[in-house]
């Protein structure tokens, strides 16, 4: 392994083994065993095809999250809107998937997911191009999209597009035909290869091509960009739209291959874990699988930690929170591994909310 | 202010008034309904405002006034609950903003984090440990905070009301609206504070230590955040719930970009927020209309996104110079 990867690897490895270590601390404080907790942790995201299946499964969205912060941020913008994303992308994919029936599979399940792909890129390029036209900071822009998100899907599953079988009265869709439900190879959903493929898309975007040159150039120095002959209001704007795009495949994927509708209330939080992935990943799109494989293990192993050692699921968030911070601040964990300075490992978005 | 502005913001103000005295003539308890609604949910908002106002005024950006409010609640709830006292809620709450705000300026002062990713590790954390240590057995065991009339002030038809039948937190926030104002505008330590937020380089010139000035504020200001989550758990609702801050530690930020980082600028976006909030509260008790409550519910979100995108537009809004820049001393 080369000296670059294993200090771009490095900072992270760390910060996990700081927050497992934090996270110890605070299972002791439960009067729980630690090793049984973590034991319990990596036998139910890993002990058998089912826990795999699960590990998957939970690491498919945060693939699709990270993904869609890292893409952002490699355009100098800050996307906190994967929540409101991923649920437009979500009610959109399922009310293709209930909404049409007696059509072919090869039809039925990428209209559907193109549906809730294009609904997304709306809801993201909407932030991008207030961001770009009127210098409305994307940070706010996106926070506020998420809570009309939040009562737009409520209202949909609510009410136009609401299960009436049976005595239901919980807001959720119907349940997709088959024809639009995301298949199961063995103990790999197809979703994950679908995320997986996506990150290898937006790496080989941002690193071969032209546009991808652009992005880079707009989050290095705006106007060194527009001084260059960059479409900065452009690429701005079609960038967020690439990043909501990749968040709503994310709620897509989990309303045909995972839960099959949509139900308010369900995907809840998801949508903001993409933001540890991306930092987890230094925003390197093929970083975000192994960083969202990890949480997703954690994730899937929370219930069976539970049930072994007594420790609430919970604790996975304040670990999550841990690692964000030792990977936010690496200058710790610099010092414990007596590392040289260096600027470029520092992850800088700038801000200010008018006009930049 | 330009003159032009002031006159309109003087006919803004007489409008509302007639518009009010209409609407109370024709439905008196109605209308103090729903202004008493208005100034209790402008409470949060003001404090959070208040917060990020410091913050920015020093060059911060604070976006984890979500956490904090979170955080903050959680242990006013947690030790009101314990000690039987909600005075001693308050401080805990006051205590634990302090706390969340010098680790926010440990991370975007003293460590140079980005400004943004710092404020979001707050937020997460916050949501987090409150969630880990929430147990659900607790109760907070009395009554919160009740109204406090203020003599003959609180007979006055509708403004007694609104205005002078509150709960303690409240006269509290209002009068230190008057407080920042003063300190923001008037005092030695406002004036530095604004001018390392516009040219930290300059004040650094001048024998002002930016870094330790800015260390200081962020964390004063997170004991207004927390003086807020305090007022979430113990005055204005009663018990803690899990991600009870619900956003409107973000809301606080649209107040205060709003309300030009200046206190009255943002109570009186606080008191439009609010009103939103409690006209959403009030269709929702007596169905006078047919609007679904989640199309109501979307409106504060709504407005805020058209306030910031024409307070990009309208250049008078206008950012303090080093915001969201970390210093580094040449």
């Amino acid at each position: 392994m080369s000296r670059s990867i294993l200090r771009t690897v490095a900072i992270p490895l760390v910060a996990v083994v700081l927050g497992l270590l934090i996270g110890a601390v605070l299972i002791l404080s439960q009067n729980a065993s630690p090793s049984t907790a973590y034991t319990a942790l990596v036998v139910g995201g890993l002990g058998d095809a089912d826990a795999v299946l699960r590990t998957l499964q939970k690491a498919t969205p945060l693939i699709f999250g990270g993904l869609a912060v890292a893409f952002a941020f490699k355009a100098g913008m800050f996307n906190i809107g994967g929540q409101g994303q991923l649920l437009i992308g979500a009610v959109f994919a399922a009310g293709v998937g209930f909404g049409i029936d007696n059509l072919p599979m090869v039809i039925h399940l990428p209209l559907a997911l193109l549906v809730g792909a294009i609904a997304g890129a709306i809801w993201g390029g909407l932030a991008g191009t207030l961001k770009a036209t009127t210098g409305a900071h994307e940070v706010i822009v996106t926070i506020m999209l998420n809570f009309v998100a939040g009562n737009l899907t409520d209202w949909l599953s609510a009410n136009p597009w609401k299960d009436n079988s049976g005595n239901n009265i919980v807001a959720r869709t119907p349940l997709v035909e088959d024809s639009a439900t995301i298949p199961t190879l063995g103990a790999v959903p197809v979703g994950f290869l679908l995320a997986v493929a996506a990150a290898a898309t937006c790496w080989l975007v941002l690193e071969r091509t032209t546009y991808g040159f652009e992005v880079r150039s707009v989050g290095h120095n705006r106007n060194a960009a527009r001084y260059s002959g960059i479409k900065v209001g452009w690429v701005m704007g079609s960038t967020m739209a690439v990043a909501g795009m990749l968040a709503a495949l994310g709620g897509a994927v989990e309303s045909l291959g995972v839960d099959g509708r949509f139900e308010a209330g369900v995907n809840v939080g998801l949508g903001f874990e993409g933001i540890t992935i991306a930092l987890l990943a230094r925003a390197n799109p093929l970083g975000v699988i192994p960083a969202a494989l990890l949480v997703g293990l954690m994730e899937a192993g929370a219930s069976r930690m539970q049930f072994k050692a007594g420790v609430a699921p919970e604790l996975i968030d304040v670990i999550q929170a841990l690692i964000l911070f030792f990977v936010a601040a690496p200058i710790i964990i610099r010092w414990l591994l007596r590392m040289r300075h260096d600027t470029s490992e520092q992850l800088q978005l700038g801000a200010g909310w008018g006009k930049s | 202010m330009k003159p032009q502005q002031k006159q309109l913001l003087y006919a803004g103000l007489a409008v509302m008034l007639v518009v009010i005295w209409l609407f109370y003539s024709a439905d008196g308890p109605q209308t103090t309904a729903v202004l008493a609604g208005t100034v209790r949910a402008a409470t949060l908002l003001a404090l959070g405002a208040m917060c990020g106002m410091i913050g920015e005024r020093s060059g911060v950006v604070n976006i984890g006034i979500e956490g904090q409010f979170l955080l903050s609640a959680f242990a006013a709830f947690t030790v009101a609950s314990m000690t039987g006292s909600l005075f001693m809620g308050t401080v805990a709450g006051i205590g634990m903003g302090l706390m969340m705000g010098w680790m926010l300026a440990a991370m975007a002062v003293g460590l140079k984090v980005d400004q943004i990713i710092a404020g979001t590790v707050l937020n997460i954390a916050a949501l987090g440990l409150t969630s880990f240590f929430y147990d659900r057995s607790r109760s907070l065991g009395m009554g919160k905070y009740t109204n406090i009339d203020l003599g003959p002030l609180a007979d006055i038809p509708l403004v007694g009301t609104v205005f002078f039948s509150r709960p303690p937190l409240t006269y509290l926030t209002m009068a230190l609206l008057v407080v920042v104002h003063i300190a923001l505008f008037r005092s030695v330590w406002g004036m530095r504070t604004r001018a390392i937020g516009e040219h930290p380089g300059a004040a650094d010139t001048v024998g002002i230590d930016v870094l330790k000035l800015r260390y200081f504020n962020v964390t004063l200001a997170g004991g207004l955040a927390g003086l807020g989550g305090a007022y979430l758990a113990l005055e204005a609702v009663g018990t803690f719930s899990r991600a009870m801050s619900g956003g409107r530690g973000f809301l606080a930020l649209a107040v205060m970009i709003f309300g030009r980082r200046t206190p009255f600028g943002a109570y009186a976006a606080a008191l439009f927020f609010g009103f939103t909030t409690a006209l959403q509260n009030q269709f929702q008790l007596n169905n006078t209309f047919d609007i679904p409550p989640q199309f109501v519910g979307m409106l504060p979100f709504v407005v805020t996104i058209i306030v910031v995108a024409l307070s990009g537009l309208v250049g008078s809004m206008r950012d303090p110079a080093a915001l969201g820049q970390n210093y580094e001393k040449g």
